[in-house]
């Protein structure tokens, strides 16, 4: 055994303790103990690790200063009826709503589709009834966007979350909707979506990121694990509308088999400063990933959006489409990578950053990346920021729109092409609304 | 009933005077051709008077019932009642025919005031249907990948939904061929007939237009301001003589 450990520095881990990690453990232990044992050891990585550095090519243009983790607590649980719940609004649609890292309410999924084998159910649950699925797919990937320190925070402290497995050959008809909820000033949060589609399944998830109160502060340190297997279909679509005063932190990782469709879609709207890493793995031929991302920067918001797309197969593809629209003094932050191995041959990578820019004092940095090993590939990639066109804006405005509608039929239309690929028109709808909302606070 | 006063009107594109002393009043229901050579000022005064922010009014009025619309945002002006038929209607990819619509008509709803969303259809569809355009095309962004003549059959779509006091048709026939001209000048011939038919300021450069739709007055424009008048004779006389005879008979005047 070993004797009481010096707790490292606060600089380093800030609110979150050896005490408040001992204190979470004790809340988990009735779980598996080789999850436990991989929490102990990502709190180590977690409390080993510097901060990020000014120098680091994986924080540039971040805003460092804030990014502090003093000030959060584990809070304690809140109550169903403490929240101003919004449902998915599809009928007959499974859902989970967790509150401060606790179950809070469910709807279970149709007999008729729990009898197919779909598994729609807590991570805590999956750990006991399931442990060999959760242990192989579970953070399976290493983090390799610059946020090992806290994709390990992540790992130390997740407590519960959503547990989504479709077995071989089932298709879930209806979306199922999670909902991740912070409440309480100071809350720490540790959303996680794990979401396995075996060989031709397919199925479509919600994942919701809400503060009960716009005006607390939060930390959310949020992660998904999509795993698409051969020839099947996930859509995963993921609404961010953390409190406006919210430190928030989430890591997408995407493995696509042989022939499988991915389609993942992050629409940011909430957080003071939010830090978004989404890797997407195309494993075997034939794999396509659509990497998806809505953002409405308003005030002094900074969002950084980090993106890895590897092509480790022939004939696989991804396109990446990222769609900013910058208010205010806001900041964003794009910063993508393509690698294709040497014998992914038949590559086909798209990669896109689009601003809008609202404002004349915000600001959009863009660092697109390519890094190819093969030789017969296409590759494209690009980067572009433009005001609204004053040509387009008359010609709405000369029909009696008002400015500032006119201006938001304009950022809608700029932001069509993402919402256009989804499918499930509630899901659609939901989006909107969320954007309508955002450009209703200004 | 409605007109609009073009008074003296004087318009420049940045510090070059391009409209020099342009005067005319347009009643409802009255149709008037405006015709001249290239360069001489016609698209300028119709987006001017819209209220295009690239063009400056430096002196002059422009009066629709009454009240000047020069202190007027686009938009005030639109909903006061006038309407621009753009001569190269911008594309807006993403945003559909019928949300765009549908904004625009609710943006002359009272506050509070629902748009009824199946009188609205069925209206829009029946204007459709009369100028041949599909109704998938509802759906489509405005005026993307349109035809030339799919964007001039949209710009009368927009004016026969929202019913202007006064249009301005800024060159309507340009990109044509005879049979979508032909539809797009039945589209306004219908409006004529309405109760409700609006003042009309036809800019084109050809003849031919004013045949589908006959214009009750022709003006001759050269060098920013009207230098002649007359009825639709004087379209043919123009035609017959070229635009060399109106240089020939006003440059000397105007030098």
């Amino acid at each position: 055994m070993s004797s009481v450990q010096v707790s490292p520095p606060a600089s380093l881990i800030g609110s979150f303790t050896r005490e408040a990690f001992a204190a979470h453990l004790e809340r988990v232990k009735h779980l598996p103990a080789w999850w436990l044992d991989r929490k102990r050891a990502a709190y180590e990585r977690f409390a080993a690790a510097p901060m990020p550095k000014r120098t680091n090519e994986g924080w540039r243009f971040s805003n460092l200063a804030t990014l502090t983790l003093d000030g959060f607590t584990l809070p304690a649980a809140v109550r169903f009826d403490q929240l101003e719940h919004r449902e998915l609004g599809v009928t007959g649609a499974g859902h989970l709503v967790f509150a401060n890292n606790r179950l809070v309410a469910s709807q279970e999924l149709d007999p008729s589709t729990t009898g197919q084998g779909i598994i729609f159910d807590t991570l805590q649950h999956a750990l006991l009834k399931h442990a060999d699925l959760v242990k192989s797919h579970l953070l399976a990937q290493p983090s390799k966007l610059g946020s090992d320190k806290f994709a390990a925070l992540h790992e130390a402290f997740l407590e519960d979350g959503a547990f989504i497995y479709v077995p071989q050959g089932i298709a879930a008809e209806l979306p199922v909707g999670v909902f991740h909820y912070a409440s309480g000033a100071g809350a720490a949060v540790f959303p996680h979506t794990l979401v396995i589609a075996e060989d031709n399944a397919k199925v479509t998830v919600a994942d919701f990121f809400r503060s009960e109160k716009s005006t607390e502060a939060h930390f959310a340190c949020g992660g998904n694990d999509l795993y698409v297997g051969h020839g099947a279909q996930v859509s995963y679509i993921a609404m961010q509308d953390w409190s406006r005063e919210t430190l928030s932190f989430q890591f997408n990782a995407t493995v696509a088999k042989r022939d499988a469709k991915v389609l993942a879609l992050n629409l940011h709207a909430g957080a003071r400063q939010a830090r978004h890493e989404s890797f997407s793995q195309l494993s075997a031929p034939g794999a396509h990933s659509e990497m998806l991302a809505l953002t409405v920067a308003h005030g002094t918001q900074e969002f950084d959006q980090r993106t890895l797309q590897i092509h480790q197969a022939p004939n696989t593809s991804s396109n990446l489409l990222y769609k900013n629209a910058l208010l205010d003094s806001a900041k964003t932050i794009f910063s993508g990578l393509i690698v294709v191995d040497p014998d992914a041959q038949k590559t086909d990578a798209y990669q896109s950053n689009r601003n809008l820019m609202l404002s004349d004092e915000a600001e959009a940095n863009s660092l697109p990346g390519l890094e190819i090993q093969a030789n017969d590939v296409r590759c494209t990639h690009g980067a572009t920021s433009a005001r609204i066109d004053r040509e387009q804006e008359f010609y709405l405005e000369s029909r009696g729109i008002r400015a500032a509608q006119a201006q938001e039929l304009l950022v809608f239309g700029f932001f069509e092409e993402v919402l256009g690929k989804i499918e499930h028109r509630e899901l659609h709808d939901i989006l909107t609304e969320i954007i309508r909302e955002k450009f209703k606070e200004n | 009933m409605s007109q609009l006063e073009i008074k003296d009107l004087h318009i420049s594109i940045g510090d070059k005077p391009i409209v020099k002393g342009f005067t005319l009043t347009i009643k409802q229901g009255e149709v008037h051709a405006i015709m001249g050579p290239n360069g001489t000022g016609k698209s300028t005064l119709a987006k001017a008077i819209a209220g295009h922010p690239d063009y400056t009014i430096t002196s002059g009025d422009v009066v629709l019932d009454g009240k000047s619309v020069l202190a007027m945002e686009p938009d005030e002006r639109a909903r006061a009642g006038l309407f621009l038929a753009f001569q190269y209607p911008s594309e807006i990819p993403g945003v559909s025919i019928a949300n765009f619509l549908r904004a625009a008509v609710q943006a002359r709803m009272a506050e509070g005031e629902e748009l009824d969303a199946t009188g609205y259809y069925k209206r829009l569809y029946a204007k459709m249907d009369l100028l041949k355009i599909d109704r998938k095309f509802t759906s489509r962004s405005v005026n993307e990948g349109f035809s030339g003549g799919e964007k001039k059959r949209c710009e009368i779509l927009q004016m026969a939904m929202l019913e202007p006091k006064v249009a301005l048709m800024d060159e309507t026939d340009s990109g044509l061929d005879i049979d979508a001209l032909r539809i797009v000048a039945d589209g306004v011939n219908a409006q004529r007939k309405t109760p409700a038919a609006p003042g009309i300021l036809l800019i084109t450069h050809y003849q031919r237009l004013l045949d589908y739709i006959v214009p009750d007055f022709v003006h001759v424009m050269w060098d920013g301001r009207i230098v002649k008048s007359g009825d639709k004779s004087l379209a043919l006389e123009l035609e017959a003589k070229g635009y060399d005879w109106v240089k020939q008979e006003f440059a000397a005047a105007t030098a």
